[in-house]
């Protein structure tokens, strides 16, 4: 796909300008207010987990297709402390910010497709999915 | 950018008008407590009609808003949260449990009174 947009994520000013840029982007694609709003939160939380943990990252913003399918792909990648147990990082009110913990499950429910890659030392990779409908 | 405050007699309006960073809504935090003890302020009216999307932190914050007032004993009521902003809350997990909400601006007002007469 020709179309990423990357959004550099360093500080809280970031946040705000990758989910418009995320906003921008499902809605050009069709997707309904809510939806968009639902995507517009998922970025917000991803990109906050940058700040929060890993300091600065980046947000791509990418327009799929599946099978005929639509969607929007977003993906929040960092080169922080990664994370120590993802079985943990999983579940409802775990954090290690002093957030409210309710990030990446919070994140999973937003979206259709959910995934996640960590190292420790080496960064963290979340890609989610929304599909058109 | 700032949020505007107004001063109406025993009650104060924070109007938000864009989506604001994290920084902008530290902010606000601080001067609506400050201005709550500064005005000696019965009640506190937040308007989140324009707030495009409220995350974790957004909800955090409007929490601590409302808790730290409460502490001065005056009353806060959130209004104007969008449904599709209501919908992503829910999802993610949010909820501003012990918070005073209304429909909107008008309703907001109307809440604090009432609770001011029950009070006086």
């Amino acid at each position: 796909m020709p179309d990423d947009i990357h959004v550099p994520i360093k500080s809280d000013l970031d946040i705000v300008a990758a989910r418009q840029r995320g906003r921008e982007l499902a809605a050009g694609a069709g997707f309904s207010a809510t939806d968009v709003t639902l995507i517009a939160t998922a970025i917000s939380e991803l990109a906050r987990n940058i700040v929060s943990y890993a300091k600065q990252g980046e947000i791509v913003l990418r327009l799929v297709e599946n099978s005929g399918t639509r969607g929007i792909m977003i993906v929040g990648r960092d080169a922080g402390p990664g994370i120590a147990n993802l079985g943990d990082a999983m579940r409802d009110g775990f954090s290690t910010s002093g957030g409210l913990g309710l990030g990446l499950p919070g994140i999973k429910r937003l979206m259709d497709r959910f995934d996640i890659e960590s190292e420790l030392g080496r960064g963290t990779t979340v890609s989610v999915c929304k599909w058109l409908r | 950018m700032e949020v505007p405050i107004l001063k109406q007699g025993r009650f104060l309006i924070a109007t938000i008008q864009a989506a604001l960073s994290d920084a902008d809504l530290q902010h606000l935090r601080r001067a609506l407590v400050e201005r709550v003890v500064r005005f000696r302020s019965r009640g506190v009216v937040v308007d989140v009609t324009a707030l495009d999307v409220m995350d974790s932190f957004a909800t955090r914050t409007l929490l601590d808003i409302t808790h730290m007032i409460r502490l001065r004993g005056a009353d806060t009521v959130i209004v104007g949260i969008q449904p599709e902003v209501a919908f992503a809350m829910v999802q993610l997990g949010l909820t501003l449990e012990g918070v005073s909400t209304a429909l909107d601006l008008e309703e907001g007002l109307a809440h604090l009174n009432q609770r001011a007469q029950e009070g006086a």
